[in-house]
């Protein structure tokens, strides 16, 4: 009788047990619905808007992009509408951006001119380089990795002052050179291609030199292909990085032909609105292709920059 | 004799092994010297050359001045309040990104469904380039836009001119945790999933209770992953101009205006000592604030392995 109700008891705690967990089990779902809500959204936002037509966009946004005498941004009290469809679905932002107005894909180019050059000769001096530091290691080289980490961490606001002086010096400024050169030689890609370098089990470089592999061999047939994945996150990142650049050019380029489109879509004005969006949605492709294409490499390769210390 | 030969050839075989090794180590720092020679020139160098300029009168005189560019930059008011807006601004946003991420990171790492799509949901952010979105932040932030809809919408009619009152601070936190959250997330995430089982299965056993696992056990595993994400976001609040420029201009309201725009006015005055001066005094708050970060991850987590 008494194992009877006994069973009863366990059997409605397990009931109550499971209840609570699928409740809670759906309230940080939905949670976490919201947060995913707030962090798409946006972006979502600003590609159904460059569907619009143009004079709706001036109806609807116009008003934000008011300027007074001083250049600065006036915000008139006018009604805003957030819109999340447009009314008519057309290409006319498009249509406009790509065969009317140049000057945007001029910037766009100008931009793909920084960052791929940038993203390739810094990642293929980082591979060297982190198989310099990953093999013999020493004492001096560890005292110039942690140059490196300092480096790697020194905001723009005190990395720009030498870049400023050498780029002075060197008779550069106002050249594509002052943005290329600080971009090869940053350390950001050797800190972490180190990482995954020094990952490399020992055991396989020793049975190569056992077997009289030269250094070269070494990096070109174990080291790298085995840190394939490590680069192609670590180019992603790269990419993204300097993709989103402002502050550079600002400094090191006077001549606003040469600025990416990052720093022209900043001054876009009222009479441009309408295509704004547009060129907003142009700009994101690259970045949007990357991330959907190698997201999995990128998560791997954030997980590898705080997973060791050092 | 035959001993003497003995000796030789010991001795000899092994110089010859030394030699070998050392020819590969010089090898691998001729993988190291294109990387070292361009930091150098374009890192190392000119900034020996800040240092010098920072104690100099100007470059054309090269007069030696003492502390004094240091001094006329700590009392110049500009910098310094440049210099608190971006304190404020990190002092913020560092910790709330540090926590929030966490908890996000804890909640995937509980049984949800679609885990997947909340993931690059989440790390969508990261590759969206701040110039694409700034438009979209300015219609939602605008004083009769979406943000103060909702608060009308909830009771609250005050009608905050967001860009261009205090409050501008707020619409840039949350464009801060918007951009960062998703990769702080995934550093959490790994570091949650490299804490061994073994250890939370030890803990529960001596019936620990989830918040005490989490508290004693996983918190401390994972420190050298906080200390990480608070570096990395520390860093990132700096780049946070960025968000500024594009979102207001050259002529933000008075709380935006960041250690970056009090440099871009040197740059364009060419006021090399001040932005010598200015470039080291930063070099140190940040160093010294990295420092601090590390010492107390050191004292905090030494008794876990990392």
């Amino acid at each position: 009788m008494e194992n009877e109700f006994s069973k009863i008891y366990r059997k409605r705690i397990k009931q109550k047990k499971e209840f609570e967990d699928r409740t809670k089990k759906i309230i940080v779902t939905v949670a976490a619905i919201l947060f995913a809500f707030f962090f798409i959204m946006p972006t979502v936002l600003t590609i159904t808007n460059s569907f619009m037509k143009a004079t709706e966009i001036t109806a609807n946004y116009g008003s934000i992009f008011a300027k007074d005498e001083k250049g600065a941004r006036k915000y008139i009290s006018k009604t805003v509408n957030l819109k999340f469809i447009p009314d008519m679905v057309t290409f006319e932002q498009y249509y406009t951006v790509l065969l009317k107005s140049p000057e945007y894909l001029f910037k766009f180019w100008n931009s793909m001119i920084y960052t791929v050059p940038i993203v390739v000769v810094q990642l293929m001096l980082a591979s060297f380089a982190a198989y310099g530091f990953s093999r013999h290691e020493s004492k001096i080289k560890d005292v110039i990795f942690f140059i490196y980490i300092i480096l790697m961490l020194m905001p723009y606001q005190v990395t720009l002052v030498p870049n400023y002086l050498v780029s002075d010096t060197l008779n550069i400024l106002d050249t594509r050179w002052a943005i290329w050169f600080p971009g090869f030689f940053s350390p950001f890609a050797i800190y972490l291609l180190t990482k995954f370098m020094r990952r490399v089990p020992k055991e396989l470089t020793e049975a190569a030199e056992i077997d009289g592999a030269g250094e070269w061999e070494i990096f070109s047939k174990i080291q790298f292909p085995l840190c394939k994945g490590g680069i192609a996150s670590i180019l992603i990142l790269v990419f993204f990085d300097y993709w989103n650049m402002v502050e550079q050019p600002l400094i090191l380029l006077k001549d606003e032909d040469l600025h990416p489109l990052s720093v022209f879509l900043s001054k876009i004005n009222q009479g441009e609105i309408s295509l704004a969006f547009a060129v907003a949605v142009i700009y994101l492709i690259p970045p949007l292709l990357l991330f959907l294409y190698g997201e999995d490499y990128l998560v791997e390769g954030i997980s590898y920059q705080g997973g060791v210390k050092g | 004799m035959k001993i003497n030969s003995l000796i030789t050839r010991r001795t000899k075989k092994p110089k010859q092994r030394v030699k070998t090794i050392g020819k590969r180590e010089l090898i691998s720092w001729l993988f190291l010297a294109p990387s070292l020679i361009g930091v150098f020139i374009f890192f190392v160098a000119p900034f020996m050359v800040v240092i010098g300029y920072s104690f100099l009168n100007n470059p054309i005189q090269k007069e030696f001045v003492g502390f004094s560019n240091f001094v006329n930059v700590w009392n110049n008011s500009a910098f310094r309040k440049a210099g608190l807006n971006t304190l404020n601004f990190s002092f913020t946003a560092v910790p709330l990104a540090v926590v929030l991420s966490l908890l996000l990171a804890v909640v995937m790492e509980s049984r949800i469904p679609f885990k997947s799509f909340f993931r690059s949901s989440f790390l969508s952010p990261l590759m969206v380039p701040t110039a694409s979105i700034v438009l979209i932040w300015q219609v939602m932030f605008h004083q009769n836009g979406l943000v103060n809809n909702v608060l009308a919408a909830l009771g609250d009619t005050s009608k905050t001119d967001w860009l261009k009152s205090d409050k501008a601070y707020v619409v840039l936190l949350t464009l801060f945790l918007w951009k960062n959250l998703g990769y702080n997330m995934i550093l959490f995430m790994s570091a949650l999933a490299a804490i061994p089982k073994e250890l939370i299965e030890v803990a529960r056993i001596e019936s620990a209770g989830k918040l005490q696992i989490f508290w004693h056990v996983k918190l401390r595993f994972m420190s050298p992953t906080i200390m990480f994400v608070t570096i990395m976001s520390l860093i990132n609040s700096f780049k946070v101009f960025r968000e500024i420029y594009l979102l207001t201009g050259d002529y933000p309201y008075d709380s935006l205006y960041m250690l970056q725009h009090y440099m871009n006015n040197k740059f364009s005055s060419l006021d090399y000592q001040m932005l010598s001066a200015a470039a080291i005094i930063m070099f140190i708050v940040v160093t010294i604030l990295i420092y601090f970060l590390t010492k107390l991850e050191n004292s905090y987590g030494k008794d876990v392995e990392g």
